[in-house]
């Protein structure tokens, strides 16, 4: 398949290893920030090849793992009301919420169904006019402008009985909020290369300029992500401190401004709550007020109070601070068959993968 | 949170392309990136185009690859 | 048959069931063991070790490319049979059919439940119906189980591989479930993809023949390659390490997995086998099963070794490593 295949090709990336490997002269830990450079790095099995002194830390850019119990709750409370059809991507139909999650729901029988893009939530409202449907929208800037321009049609067309429950996120101040944490220990970061597609360069300046750290936009191939390490490696090796693009033939400095305006139409930014973070300010979306009859936040119905494990350390594990290793549930109680947090539910949650790796 | 691949546009109707990757051919929306010709391949996320590849920069990094390999 | 839907009747044991049978089965699958319509058929035993197998088929849809529910009900316990290196002979029949099913989607499945015990040389030889509600049954439910003769001297077994051993896999994984999936969910797409489901009893033939000392050989269905061969590495207690650039896989196949984030390694296939033999059997093996139809992009895709035991490592594209687990829960596409 072109523009994957040859990102893929073995011996280039022998050679970019050795390269890594005469390049980086001292200790240094990296950010890779985005779930689906985990799931990259896990696949090709990047980090057992990189040098001793390189090392990788999982961000929380996984949008399945920060998502709030409350917000699963309130899912899966709309799930058990009467005529009612919830969609969601697949990605959320096991994480567990404070006593259930919507998989366990459906196998109740209730109506929930997996949809692959947002378009599809339209056709199934069109399609059952007699019931409410719900779409749980999660992701960041990647899927954000598909989720509003979802939500544009629906008001374009009139269509009276779709709503959305949102959950999205924001990238760039999340990742403000951890850089301002004393205990975080990064050298530089690997940008996530679609949710820069379409924010471009811009929004991460602070990185460089408030924070004096390096950080290269990468692609999700191994050739890009080792390309991209290599650059971070350089970048600190000379003491300089840029947002730069590896990821070039899909990010431009200027992003998609299109797919950013549809978001802007639709949603102001907001306060969001993120598992493990708290609340950070900026980082999620409220709908604008001619769109907030769509929002499904707000129908007066009963969800029970949120509640975790109090020994699941996700959150810590989210900001880099813990290792799975280190929390008492992993493997004896939490696993991929019987998660206890989010983190070991997605595929790219570390914990999910520091039990498949070691 | 990214899951996204490059296809092929194949045909265009409206704002809805038939993109192919490796041999399956998808309608995919153009909503967030309608600058598109037949012939182009584009980024897909969830159904939808969000940006276009651009070749000149694939070769371009696939060059410095080569060099990056090579380099030691 | 006057009637195009099945009723609760015929599911009864009166007249009406009666019809179904003599009107819609005894014609297509009529052989001397179940001309009699006894309520038991009665084999007459072969010296040796008899193997027997059951399985049910649910799948929904139906109706899918390569294939239906009927040619999946005769090839997966034909396959059953096959791995542990019997000769399929003998298969019952069982279904479940749900009232108000069209009679002339019945006659369609019975056509191919022949069609595929002819390509397969086994024989119905006993049956059962059963009509259910609307709703309790998805549509059809089919039950086979299956005799076959033990190959005299064989000893095929999970628990049998070595270190050292070679892995072969008879050609290209993921486009049984794929096409299950997206004909389900509605996937439209233009492509190639189909069900591989097929018997592998002759290729097995031609396999054993020429390679007698095969240690196993499993069909890789649910949970996938990657799980069957946890399975392997676990009742073997031995270490597996498979070579993810040998693994075939279809490009169009490889295409849905990209877009929907699915792992091929993970996905069912109803017409592969595994093959786990000794390293000097293994080019001749090979060229045996390219040779046939059946086989015609097997690979030799790993291992069997004496480190880790229990688990299975993947050599990856650009020659690093990750363990393989068993798959947990179902595969769900994602967006992340």
């Amino acid at each position: 398949m072109k523009f994957i295949d040859e990102f893929r090709d073995k011996e280039l990336a022998k050679g970019i290893l050795k390269n890594i490997e005469k390049t980086s002269k001292r200790p240094v830990q990296l950010m890779e920030v985005c779930g689906t450079h985990t799931v990259s790095i896990f696949r090709y099995g990047i980090r057992g090849l990189l040098p001793e002194q390189v090392k990788l830390l999982s961000g929380p850019g996984c949008p399945v793992c920060v998502t709030p119990n409350q917000d699963i709750d309130l899912a899966i409370a709309l799930s058990r009301q009467k005529d009612m059809i919830i969609v969601t991507f697949g990605d959320m139909m096991r994480v567990p919420g404070s006593t259930s999650s919507l998989q366990k729901e459906k196998a109740e029988g209730r109506d929930i169904r997996i949809i692959y893009s947002s378009l599809e939530a339209l056709t199934i409202a069109r399609e059952h006019p007699d019931k409410r449907v719900v779409f749980f929208a999660i992701g960041f800037e990647t899927t954000s402008p598909t989720i509003a321009v979802a939500i544009l049609r629906t008001k374009e067309e009139e269509i009276k009985n779709l709503f959305f429950l949102n959950s999205q996120k924001r990238i760039p101040p999340a990742l403000y909020a951890l850089l301002q944490s004393k205990k975080l220990n990064v050298d530089g970061f690997i940008l996530p290369g679609h949710v820069s597609a379409i924010l471009g360069t811009r929004p991460y300046q602070f990185i460089a300029k408030e924070f004096d750290k390096p950080a290269v936009i990468t692609g999700f191939e191994p050739l890009d992500i080792l390309q991209g390490i290599w650059m971070l490696i350089k970048q600190i090796e000379e003491n300089r401190a840029v947002i730069d693009i590896q990821y070039g033939r899909i990010v431009h400095e200027n992003g998609n401004p299109l797919a950013m305006q549809k978001i802007e139409e639709v949603f102001v930014h907001d306060h969001a709550q993120w598992r493990g973070l708290g609340s950070i300010p900026d980082s999620g979306y409220r709908f604008r007020e001619s769109f907030k009859t769509l929002d499904a936040g707000h129908f007066d119905i009963e969800v029970e109070p949120p509640r975790e494990h109090p020994e699941c350390l996700c959150g810590e594990v989210l900001q880099g601070i813990k290792t799975p290793l280190e929390c008492r549930l992993f493997r004896v109680v939490c696993h991929p068959e019987n998660p206890i947090g989010p983190c070991m539910v997605s595929i790219e949650g570390t914990c999910h993968t520091y039990f498949k790796f070691y | 949170m990214c899951l996204g691949i490059p296809g092929r546009v194949v045909e265009i109707e409206k704002n809805v392309a038939k993109v192919d990757v490796g041999g399956i051919v998808r309608d995919i929306s153009l909503d967030l990136c309608p600058d598109v010709s037949v012939g182009e391949y584009v980024l897909i996320h969830t159904g939808f185009a969000i940006h276009k590849v651009d070749e000149a920069e694939a070769h371009e990094t696939l060059k410095l690859l080569r060099e990056l390999a090579e380099a030691t | 048959m006057r009637e195009d839907k099945i009723l609760l009747a015929h599911g009864s044991g009166g007249k009406l069931s009666h019809d179904l049978i003599e009107q819609l089965f005894l014609p297509k699958l009529s052989n001397p063991f179940l001309q009699p319509l006894d309520d038991s058929a009665r084999i007459t035993n072969q010296n040796g070790p008899i193997a027997f197998t059951t399985d049910s088929y649910v799948v929904s849809p139906l109706f899918f490319p390569g294939g239906d529910i009927g040619k999946l009900a005769v090839c997966g316990t034909v396959n059953d049979l096959s791995m542990i290196g019997a000769i399929p002979a003998f298969l019952s029949l069982s279904l479940i059919i749900e009232e108000g099913f069209p009679i002339s989607d019945i006659q369609r499945i019975v056509s191919s439940i022949l069609e595929s015990a002819e390509e397969a040389k086994v024989q119905i030889v006993t049956g059962d119906t059963k009509v259910v509600e609307h709703g309790a049954a998805d549509g059809l439910f089919i039950n086979t189980s299956g005799i076959g003769w033990v190959r005299s001297g064989t000893h095929l077994s999970g628990m049998n591989a070595k270190p050292g051993d070679r892995i072969l896999l008879s050609g290209f994984i993921g486009d049984h479930e794929l096409t299950i999936l997206s004909r389900r969910e509605g996937f439209k797409f233009q492509g190639d993809l189909k069900s591989d489901c097929a018997p592998l009893n002759d290729l097995v033939e031609r396999m054993l023949h020429v390679s007698p000392n095969i240690r196993c050989m499993r069909d890789p269905t649910r949970g996938g390659l990657a799980t069957t061969l946890n399975e392997i590495a676990s009742k073997s207690n031995v270490g597996i390490m498979v070579e993810e650039e040998k693994i075939p896989v279809r490009e169009s196949a490889r295409g849905i997995c990209e877009l929907l984030g699915l792992d091929p390694l993970y996905l069912a296939n109803e017409g592969k086998l595994i093959a786990i033999c000794p390293p000097e059997e293994a080019d001749r093996l090979l060229e045996v099963m390219r040779n046939h139809p059946l086989g015609t992009d097997s690979a030799i895709i790993g291992r069997v070794t004496e480190e880790h035991p229990k688990k299975v490592a993947l050599h990856t594209l650009i020659g690093g490593h990750r363990i393989l687990d068993m798959l947990t829960g179902s595969q769900y596409p994602r967006i992340c």
